[in-house]
């Protein structure tokens, strides 16, 4: 099994230091880990300074994948290439090296991460035709192809509908099954955490809190610190957890 | 394996996507095969146009039988014409790979040897010579025009390079600077035109204009060499350059060395974009239209991509010199003002016309 740790980590942007010591228990592969906090809390730094793109502080220890196991999807998906989407998530699969020939196992590689996703009706289009929604899942694709064992994924669902966030996650949450990837998403609605995140490392101000069980995470004071807003949690009639926002904290609001 | 949007979706659909790939592979493959035949097309209908009039199989015959020609048409053919088709092959795929590279690595639609100053710091060099007789290598004062042109677009190269390697400098800000070279050389050059004698001033103007009459077989084995060196430099970097056309950010995540592959792409381009340049002068069209009719025809895999920029370039430089020759009979015009005034319509409309939507 595939796993994750953090050991006093830290990164630096020039002389500014946005993360710094934070460290986890080893996250175990097999299902999805939720990362949340606010905006500009170091999230993207943090997936940056796993991901090797950044240096810094501290240990990320990584067993039973190598570096180039992982890999990360940045939140941008801008996508200005007259590239096919086919032909982008070729790209993405050829990233880890190989001639300019496709073998029938790289091509049927392409062709599972379209059908998982959802996206095969778009494989002959031009990337800048697509809409925002289209782009993330073409983002994500290119993101899985390789099979990686370790993925970092920043607001993968950020441009999505209801729908397709539903239909994504439910196929990430396979993926992580199905490969045993530790699987990390920067994610901003706590509904979708608590309904597809087994684990949360939650981030306030440049350094990882907690990391647990995502229901002991995610609680009205924790929510409250990460995010300044008053909350309940409570039980869907078909019993899955989900949050209920009452307003900003009192005591926060103005701070 | 689960889809998740059709649960009915079968092998056959995904053996449909990946045979729809190879279709357009084919398709590629077609239009490259196209392309080098209306290459090869252009060559020979260039080497048959001049002010002295041959007939196209009688000029074939001299090519591939030289020792069978008169004398004099050997001459003409050999040592005048085929220079002159040649480097127009070799200077078209030079600028439009140069072009093509440029607006890769630094994301932007404009870039070329041309709108990032190096044409201009080339005029700037050869006006040097033809104005003041300085010479940026005293050794070499016979070859002085296209060695001080090739110096000077160099250091320009250099000076960005350089540049483009400090802390915190994005593409934009290489943009930016080029725009400043391409302004800050024009006005040197002005000021020496202002002070130029008549006859140096014409010169300059020749030069500036752009022209393939002094080719030799010489230039012609130099630029080709170049191209030799430096085309499987770039192909072999296929995947990680079409990978920056998705971002920055993105083929980091992917793992290309971004910032490495950068300069040495920009190196490169420097070299392919400085030689042809300090030969025939300004041609500043061929860097942006020839990466772009390739993008349009090819799409930005670079396995395609670069081959077709190449031979866009080629094609539409030769085409060009067929065209300087046959406007004015007897006449051969500067190939830069050709380019300029029949490219750039033919451009827009193919803009136009097929909807592009890339950039």
């Amino acid at each position: 099994m595939v796993s994750l740790a953090l050991d006093q980590v830290g990164a630096r942007y020039g002389r500014r230091e946005i993360l710094s010591n934070s460290s986890t228990p080893p996250i175990e592969g097999g299902a999805l880990t939720a990362l949340v906090g606010a905006n500009a809390a170091g999230k993207s730094t943090l997936f940056r300074r796993i991901a090797g793109q950044l240096r810094g502080a501290g240990t990320v220890h990584i067993r039973g994948a190598e570096q180039a196991d992982l890999r990360y999807m940045p939140q941008d998906t801008a996508m200005s290439a007259a590239l096919t989407v086919y032909e982008s998530i070729i790209l993405a699969l050829k990233q880890g090296g190989g001639g300019w020939r496709l073998s029938a196992r790289e091509l049927a590689a392409v062709d599972d991460v379209l059908d998982r996703f959802g996206i095969a009706h778009l494989s002959e289009r031009q990337l800048p035709e697509l809409s925002g929604g289209q782009r993330q899942a073409v983002s994500i694709a290119q993101t899985l192809v390789t099979r990686p064992k370790v993925v970092l994924m920043d607001e993968p669902t950020s441009a999505l509908d209801l729908y397709r966030q539903y239909e994504i996650l439910e196929a990430l949450r396979r993926y992580a099954r199905e490969t045993g990837a530790v699987m990390i998403l920067a994610l901003h609605d706590l509904n979708q955490v608590m309904r597809s995140c087994t684990t949360t490392l939650a981030l306030a101000c440049g350094r990882v809190v907690v990391t647990g069980p995502t229901l002991e995470v995610l609680t009205p004071a924790m929510i409250r610190q990460l995010y300044g807003i008053d909350s309940r949690v409570e039980r869907c009639s078909q019993g899955c957890p989900m949050m209920i926002v009452d307003g900003p904290a009192a005591t926060t609001v103005g701070a | 394996m689960s889809s998740i949007s059709s649960a009915t979706t079968t092998a056959f659909a995904a053996t449909d996507h990946a045979g729809s790939y190879r279709g357009l592979v084919a398709r590629r493959l077609t239009i490259l095969a196209g392309l080098a035949a209306l290459l090869v097309l252009s060559v020979a209908v260039d080497v048959s146009l001049g002010p002295a009039r041959y007939a196209l199989p009688d000029v074939l015959r001299t090519i591939f039988a030289p020792g069978a020609a008169e004398l004099q048409m050997r001459v003409v053919v050999w040592d005048i014409r085929m220079p002159m088709a040649l480097l127009a092959v070799t200077v078209g795929a030079s600028l439009s790979l140069a072009g093509a590279q440029m607006q890769t690595i630094l994301a932007n639609p404009l870039a070329s040897p041309f709108t990032l100053g190096l044409s201009a710091a080339a005029s700037f060099g050869a006006a040097m010579a033809m104005v003041l007789g300085v010479a940026v290598f005293p050794a070499a004062v016979g070859l002085m025009v296209p060695i001080n042109a090739f110096a000077m677009a160099m250091a320009a190269s250099l000076l960005i390079f350089g540049l483009s390697t400090l802390r915190g400098v994005t593409v934009e800000t290489i943009v930016l600077l080029g725009i400043a070279l391409v302004f800050s050389f024009n006005a040197a050059l002005a000021l020496l035109q202002y002070f130029a004698s008549e006859q140096a001033l014409s010169a300059v103007v020749f030069w500036t204009m752009g022209s393939l009459a002094k080719a030799t077989w010489g230039k012609v084995a130099i630029t080709a060499a170049i191209l030799v060196v430096c085309t499987p430099l770039f192909m072999r970097r296929a995947w990680a350059l079409t990978a920056i056309r998705l971002g920055e950010t993105r083929a980091a995540a992917m793992g290309v060395p971004v910032k490495r592959l950068r300069l040495e792409a920009l190196l490169l381009v420097s070299l392919l974009a400085a030689v042809p340049v300090s030969f025939v002068g300004t041609i500043g069209f061929i860097g942006i239209v020839g990466p772009h009719v390739a993008r349009l025809l090819l799409g930005e895999d670079q396995r395609f991509f670069l081959p077709g920029a190449m031979l866009s370039g080629a094609v539409i430089l030769s085409a060009t010199s067929v065209l300087s020759k046959a406007i004015l009979p007897g006449a051969v015009l500067p190939i830069g003002i050709i380019t300029a005034l029949v490219g750039v319509p033919f451009f827009a409309a193919l803009i136009l016309t097929k909807g592009r939507k890339a950039w």
